[in-house]
């Protein structure tokens, strides 16, 4: 089975590299929006971590802000773990696309750009993908009224 | 040797933006039901003759014993049509033993799901494309009125904002028995009906 790492020591080797981009959350790590696609990166290089397949992308709306969570998966090591990030802005929220390091990464961000509203700069094909484009609004986000 | 491949003729651009503006114009089309067409139960049972009504009484005859389905099930009611089709429950015991992969070689439609505006155009082609005469089931609380759905933002509330429907079955999912309850009463409906000297 595969094995969720303690997020504190894997918090602890990107802090030695990106000092102050991370904190805590339960057993998950918490990335600051900006630096999400530098710590990916470490994540995904760094041999001992090694994290070479995305398995979800999902995304959370708590009103204040929304949550994007990320499961990653290595298959060469055989661990797991759990990274997400926040954006508060409600109007135009933006992430990073991590699709240039997880090609999985494609058809999930589109979705949550489809029904949460949450564009990803860097996605080569960012449109709809359940609903049609003449659409109005994103049907995931709870002040969503019909 | 290199192959040059062909522009496409479309690009998927286009090709999304058509396809929006299919279901956005069958959604602003579709804001009032259809009708339920049992009108003419009472109209034509008045207008009918004696000679009439015995050739009606052969045809009717062969064609509510041999209804065949066309195959239009989105979503989970589907199970239990095909429970109704298997052994146990044996539709084939009321003339219906052929599930027809084309609508054009068939003339009930049981709509067995849930029907979002999506999927909505092909449905609508999928009833246009069945030959005269036809006839609809709406199977399920989903495609009664959009069932627990109702209030979705890509769910039609009811198959009869797209089609006409000649028995509404309710249940969620509805049992078997339910199905060939709803058969049978189509079937009376169709043996009511007036063939000859009608358009």
């Amino acid at each position: 089975m595969t094995v969720a790492l303690a997020a504190v020591d894997v918090q602890k080797k990107i802090e030695a590299k990106f000092p102050g981009t991370t904190s805590i959350e339960k057993n998950a790590i918490l990335v600051k929006a900006e630096s999400l696609l530098d710590v990916m990166s470490f994540l995904k290089k760094s041999p001992d971590l090694a994290f070479d397949y995305m398995t979800t992308i999902t995304a959370v709306d708590y009103f204040d802000y929304f949550e994007v969570i990320y499961l990653l998966v290595s298959m060469e090591k055989n661990h797991g773990l759990t990274i997400k990030t926040r954006v508060f802005d409600r109007e135009q929220p933006s992430l990073p696309s991590v699709i240039s390091l997880w090609h999985s990464a494609d058809y999930q961000e589109r979705e949550i750009y489809d029904l949460m509203g949450i564009s990803f700069k860097g996605h080569p094909n960012l449109k709809r993908i359940v609903l049609w484009p003449e659409f109005k609004g994103y049907p995931q986000r709870r002040d969503y009224l019909q | 040797m290199e192959v040059t491949r062909p522009p496409f003729i479309y690009s998927d651009k286009e090709l999304d933006e058509h396809e929006g503006q299919v279901v956005e114009n069958l959604k602003a089309a579709s804001q009032t039901p259809f009708p339920d067409p049992d009108k003419w139960l009472v109209e034509e049972a008045e207008k009918q003759g004696v000679f009439l009504t015995t050739v009606d009484a052969v045809i009717n005859w062969g064609r509510s014993n041999s209804i065949y389905p066309a195959i239009c099930f989105p979503a989970c009611c589907a199970f239990e049509f095909i429970a109704a089709m298997g052994p146990r429950f044996d539709l084939s015991r009321f003339g219906m033993e052929i599930l027809r992969a084309s609508p054009r070689q068939a003339d009930l439609m049981i709509t067995a799901g849930t029907l979002t505006w999506k999927m909505a155009p092909n449905i609508r082609r999928i009833y246009d494309q069945m030959a005269e005469p036809k006839w609809v089931i709406a199977m399920g609380a989903c495609a009664v009125s959009g069932g627990i759905f109702r209030s979705s933002y890509n769910v039609v509330p009811g198959y009869n904002r797209i089609i006409p429907v000649d028995v509404y079955l309710p249940g969620c999912p509805p049992r078997p028995e339910a199905l060939i309850y709803a058969i049978r009463m189509l079937q009376a409906k169709i043996r009511k009906r007036a063939n000859i000297g009608k358009d």
